[in-house]
Formats: C-alpha cells, sequence, structure tokens
C-alpha cells in the first residue's frame, strides 16, 4: 500500500495532495499540469517534497521530518514513462535484462518468460528500440519495469503518447498484467475511459490539489449541474456481464440489472464481467422502454435527482435496478417536454456509437505489426 | 625522404599529441560533466577558465605554464621533487602544452553529447535499481561516446598543430621538443630549407586527415557494436 502526503512549491505552481492507494490500480486523475507527474515523480525519488512524508509497505521512502530520503535505485518501484524511455545503444533483450543485476535473488517474483509472454514481445528481442513501434516501445517499457520484481509500478501516461489503435493495443497488457502480477500499480491519466476500465482506486486532481478520492463511479460522476463545458467530461460506470455476442452485426449485448446493453466490438469470455462508461451526453430520456429509434439500449431507471442551474441544461441522475447511477445532461426544455419530475420512472436511452471501445475489456488485442 | 631529424620531429609530434589527448580524456570528461549537469555558484567562472586557451594569444598560455610549471615555479618545482615530473624544455612540457590548448576543444565536444542525453533515461535506468555510477557507466557513456571519440580528436588535431603555447613553454630543441610545426618553422628560418617545410606540412596535413577518418570509422562501428551488443 502506497501512502502518499506531500506539499511541493516550484515555480508559482503549488501541490498539497494526501491519499493512499491500495491493491490493484490507483488512477491519478485530472487534467494536464494538475500535478499528477510531479507526484509520481515524488514517489519515485526523483523529485523532493518540501514536506511531507511517502511511505510504500511499511517502508519510509521520504520524510522531510525525520530526514529520510531513500534514493531512487534503492526504492524498488518501477516506472514507465509516457514514451517509454528504452535505452537506445542497447537491444530490446538487454532493455528487459537492464534492472536484473539490481533484483536481488530471493526478491525476483516475475518470471522473464511469463513477463514476455503476457506483453507479447517475444519476437522483438533482438531489435533495437529505434525499430520498434510506439506501441512495441511501450510494452518493452512496461516488461523492463516489471522484470525488477517492483513493489510498485508507475505508470505516467503510459498510452498519451500513442495513437487510438495502438492504445486499444496496449490497454488489454496492462489491465492482464494488473490481474496477472500482482503488483499495486498507481497509474496517471487523463482518459476517463482508461481510468474506468483500469481502477479500483480514482484520485481526482486539479490544479494541485486532490479534490477526491473513491471509487471509479463515484469520482467520475459529474460533481456539478453545470452549464460549462465540464458536461463532456461527466460520465457514469455501469458494470454487467457479457451475455452474448452478434458478429453479424460486430456487437456485444451486455447484461445488465436495468436491461440489456449493447456495445460495439466482440467481447470475450461469455460471462465474464464487463465495466463500461457512458458520457452523460451520450443518454436520451424517453417514457418507454421501445419508442420507435435506432437505439438498442434502454435501461429503465427512476429519477433520483434533477440538478439546475437555471442554464440551458439539467442534470438527471437515474437510479438503475441493481443500484448504480446514470448520469444524464438534458435542455431543460426536453425535460419539461417529457414532464418527467424526481421519483418517476423513466427509459434512459444509450447509442451504441457512443460507447468507446476502450473503455471495455476483454476485445481481441490486434495483431503484432497489424497497421 | 626524411632525414633523421624530421624523422624524430614526426615521432615525437604523434608521442606528444597521443600522451596529450589520453591524459586529457578523463579531465575533459569530468569538467563535460560539471559544466552539463552541475549547477553551482562560479559555473560561467569555470567555464571561462577552460575557454581560456582558446582565446588567449597561445604565447600567453604558454609563459603562463612556464610560471607554473617551470622548474623554479611552484607547481613545477612541487611535481620534480615529489614525483620526478618535470615539464621545462621536454618532451612532456610540450604534451601538456598540447594538452591545455586542446582541453577546451575536447570539453566543449563532451558536453554538447552530454547535454543531448534525455536524463530521463538515467532517470529509468535508476528506478530499474542501478546505482549512479553504474548509471553513469552503462548509460550516460556510451551515449556521450561519440562526443568523446569527437573531442578527442579534435583535440588531437589540435596538439599536433600546436606551435605558440609549446615554443614558448618547452623551446625549439630537435630531438627533445621540436614538433612538425616547431620543425616547419626552423625550415622557413633556414635558406633554402623551402622543401623541408613543404614536406613537414604534408605530413602534418595528412595525420589530422588521418585522425579525422579513424575517428568517423570508429564512431561508426560503435555505433553498430551498441546495437550488437
Amino acid at each position: 500500500m502506497i501512502s502518499v502526503d506531500v506539499a511541493l512549491e516550484r515555480d508559482g505552481f503549488s501541490l498539497v495532495a494526501a491519499f493512499e492507494g491500495e491493491g490493484g490500480l490507483t488512477a491519478l486523475f485530472g487534467p494536464s499540469g494538475c500535478g499528477k507527474t510531479t507526484i509520481i515523480r515524488l514517489v519515485a525519488g526523483l523529485a523532493r517534497p518540501d514536506r511531507g512524508r511517502i511511505v510504500l509497505d511499511g517502508t519510509v521512502l521520504d520524510d522531510t521530518e525525520t530526514g529520510v530520503r531513500l534514493a531512487p535505485h534503492r526504492r524498488r518501484i518501477g516506472l514507465v514513462f509516457q514514451d517509454a524511455q528504452l535505452f537506445p545503444h542497447l537491444s530490446v533483450a538487454q532493455n528487459l535484462g537492464y534492472g536484473r543485476f539490481f533484483t536481488p535473488r530471493d526478491r525476483r517474483r516475475v518470471d522473464r518468460e511469463r513477463v514476455i509472454e503476457v506483453l507479447g514481445i517475444g519476437g522483438l528481442l533482438g531489435r533495437r528500440p529505434a525499430t520498434l513501434s510506439g506501441g512495441e516501445r511501450q510494452r518493452v517499457a512496461i516488461g523492463r519495469a516489471l522484470l525488477t520484481s517492483p513493489d510498485l509500478l508507475l505508470m505516467d501516461e503510459p498510452l498519451a503518447a500513442l495513437d487510438d489503435h495502438r492504445k486499444l493495443e496496449i490497454l488489454p497488457f496492462i489491465e492482464h498484467l494488473r490481474d496477472a502480477f500482482a503488483i499495486p500499480i498507481l497509474y496517471v491519466s487523463h482518459s476517463v475511459e482508461e481510468v474506468a476500465r483500469l481502477a479500483a482506486t480514482v484520485v481526482r486532481m486539479e490544479g494541485g490539489r486532490v479534490v477526491a478520492v473513491g471509487r471509479p463511479a463515484e469520482v467520475l460522476a459529474p460533481r456539478r449541474a453545470t452549464t460549462s463545458i465540464d458536461r463532456f467530461e461527466a460520465v457514469s460506470v455501469l458494470s454487467g456481464r457479457i451475455a452474448a455476442v452478434d458478429p453479424a452485426y460486430g456487437v456485444t449485448r451486455i447484461a445488465h440489472p436495468a436491461g440489456e446493453i449493447v456495445v460495439p466490438g466482440l467481447l470475450t469470455p461469455i460471462g465474464a464481467a464487463q465495466r463500461l462508461t457512458v458520457g452523460a451526453t451520450d443518454v436520451t430520456l424517453a417514457r418507454t422502454r421501445s419508442p420507435a429509434t435506432s437505439v438498442r439500449t434502454a435501461l429503465e431507471g427512476r429519477i433520483e435527482a434533477i440538478v439546475s442551474d437555471g442554464g440551458p441544461f439539467a442534470l438527471v441522475t437515474l437510479e438503475l435496478a441493481g443500484g448504480e447511477k446514470l448520469h444524464a445532461y438534458v435542455t431543460r426544455l426536453g425535460l419539461d417536454a417529457l414532464g418527467a419530475r424526481e421519483g418517476e420512472t423513466v427509459a434512459a436511452l444509450i447509442k451504441t456509437v457512443s460507447i468507446d471501445e476502450r473503455g471495455l475489456s476483454g476485445l481481441e488485442v490486434p495483431q503484432e505489426g497489424s497497421s | 625522404m626524411f632525414s633523421a631529424e624530421e624523422w624524430t620531429a614526426i615521432q615525437l609530434s604523434l608521442k606528444v599529441a597521443t600522451i596529450a589527448t589520453l591524459a586529457s580524456v578523463p579531465f575533459a570528461l569530468a569538467t563535460a560533466m560539471v559544466l552539463a549537469r552541475g549547477r553551482f555558484f562560479g559555473k560561467s567562472v569555470l567555464d571561462g577558465i577552460v575557454h581560456l586557451p582558446l582565446v588567449l594569444p597561445p604565447v600567453v598560455t604558454g609563459w603562463l605554464l612556464l610560471l607554473t610549471f617551470g622548474r623554479r615555479a611552484p607547481v613545477g618545482a612541487f611535481l620534480a621533487e615529489h614525483f620526478g615530473i618535470v615539464f621545462s624544455f621536454r618532451w612532456t612540457g610540450a604534451a601538456l602544452a598540447a594538452a591545455v590548448m586542446g582541453f577546451p576543444l575536447m570539453v566543449r565536444a563532451i558536453r554538447l553529447s552530454i547535454e543531448a542525453i534525455d536524463r530521463r533515461l538515467e532517470e529509468a535506468a535508476a528506478s530499474l535499481g542501478a546505482p549512479p555510477w553504474w548509471v553513469f557507466a552503462t548509460v550516460t557513456l556510451p551515449l556521450a561516446a561519440r562526443g568523446i571519440a569527437a573531442g578527442a580528436v579534435l583535440a588531437f588535431a589540435k596538439a599536433l598543430g600546436e606551435f605558440g603555447a609549446t615554443i614558448t613553454f618547452v623551446s625549439n630543441i630537435p630531438g627533445q621538443t621540436q614538433t612538425i610545426p616547431a620543425a616547419i618553422y626552423t625550415y622557413t628560418q633556414t635558406p633554402g630549407g623551402d622543401f623541408g617545410a613543404l614536406k613537414l606540412s604534408l605530413v602534418a596535413a595528412t595525420l589530422a586527415f588521418g585522425a579525422l577518418i579513424v575517428s568517423e570509422l570508429s564512431v561508426a562501428r560503435a555505433g553498430r557494436a551498441g546495437g550488437r551488443a
């Protein structure tokens, strides 16, 4: 478990942050410049807090009060940069082996063959970093960090430098290694989909401050009724089980207590738990579950709250069967035309095309070297 | 083709330039590292001192060397007494003068190559458990190798051609301190010496050019070896 409580002042930027990450993946989430990367650097020991304390599994890494400061190479923390940072003068195999020498034999918990297999980099071992694609480089960088059997893995926007196709290529690997190697991960991202898909705990940051800590569904929910452009970032996180795939149409049906959700792509395996994110602006409210539209997903829910600041929009929060919350931004005009009030039951229509497959797990990994 | 005296001058020049270059590398590397990475008060002063031989008249540099490393000068006397190292009017003095004159060129080339290294590569190495000296040896040094090679060649070529500081510091003694440039100078002061001056000038040009090619080849090879290793 990582526990961070730090303050730092640099060139007019002030960071005051305290949070704890349990096992699994803890996401540091927020807009760029909010201090996420600074926290990663502090935890890695590459920067020093003005005051504060960082503790990993009972080992004090930094404590400005007692003057404890563990050098980066003694921290047993793996670090994955946004842009891989592979050693250009070494082969992939040498990059992977770089940290091995410094990992005491009895600490080597991560098996090299398994890492190579999980990350699908077996065919790259003899190559130079310069000849790899961005996605391949990032996978090697993840493998290199994993092979030191770290007590914590830091990932600083590992997907940000990749195009959408490469993101889809890497995401399943991150998900897989989170589950396969049982190493806690501190993951920096500004992508709602990544965070919703991967994180057990989300630390939301803004302007150098932690504004919320909790489960993705709570932290990623809209924080206030707002007329600002914030509405595009508000999401709901729903979980269901994969019920059926429809190869003819290229979609998958997810069973949810409130109804069936149709998502793009062919997901496997049947019966697996599946988390998905739904943008609050992508939800349409209707009186009945089967109006004549092309939309195939209609979830039934009770209107728990309607919030508006008097601008054009209202934020409607539905409580779905099973207890999950679904947030919908609608116009006040449309809401009044519908005549819906708090406590009433309505149908929420969700366009399949608006669901980002990056938020879905279990997707087939694109073949190595494709595109 | 060459007289015995000319051969001596050529061999002496090669010896002086080689020793001067090899002995400079560790100091130049340390200085370049400090200038590239250090953050301390007086850094620009150090930078200025390193560059001094480049901007001072070589005669002045030679004279300052004489004042410092001469037989009766403080440092010179100390080194002679305790280590038996004598610079004045010896080939070692010529090597020292050549090293000092080439030093700023070498530091400059190495410093540029160190500054071009992404620090995050070193941070990545540290996060993998490598202590600082190992990071230096396995990441910083290999990535700066081209700059070190380029700096060494520059310094070597400079050492081959060094004249002003050398002649001021250790004079122009055939067989002892007479390098190629000093021998050429002697020819130009001798009636009928033009042919000798021409021969030695061609030798100087060939050596400098050869050093350049050797360095290009070794850098290219280091690049490939780095890929294979």
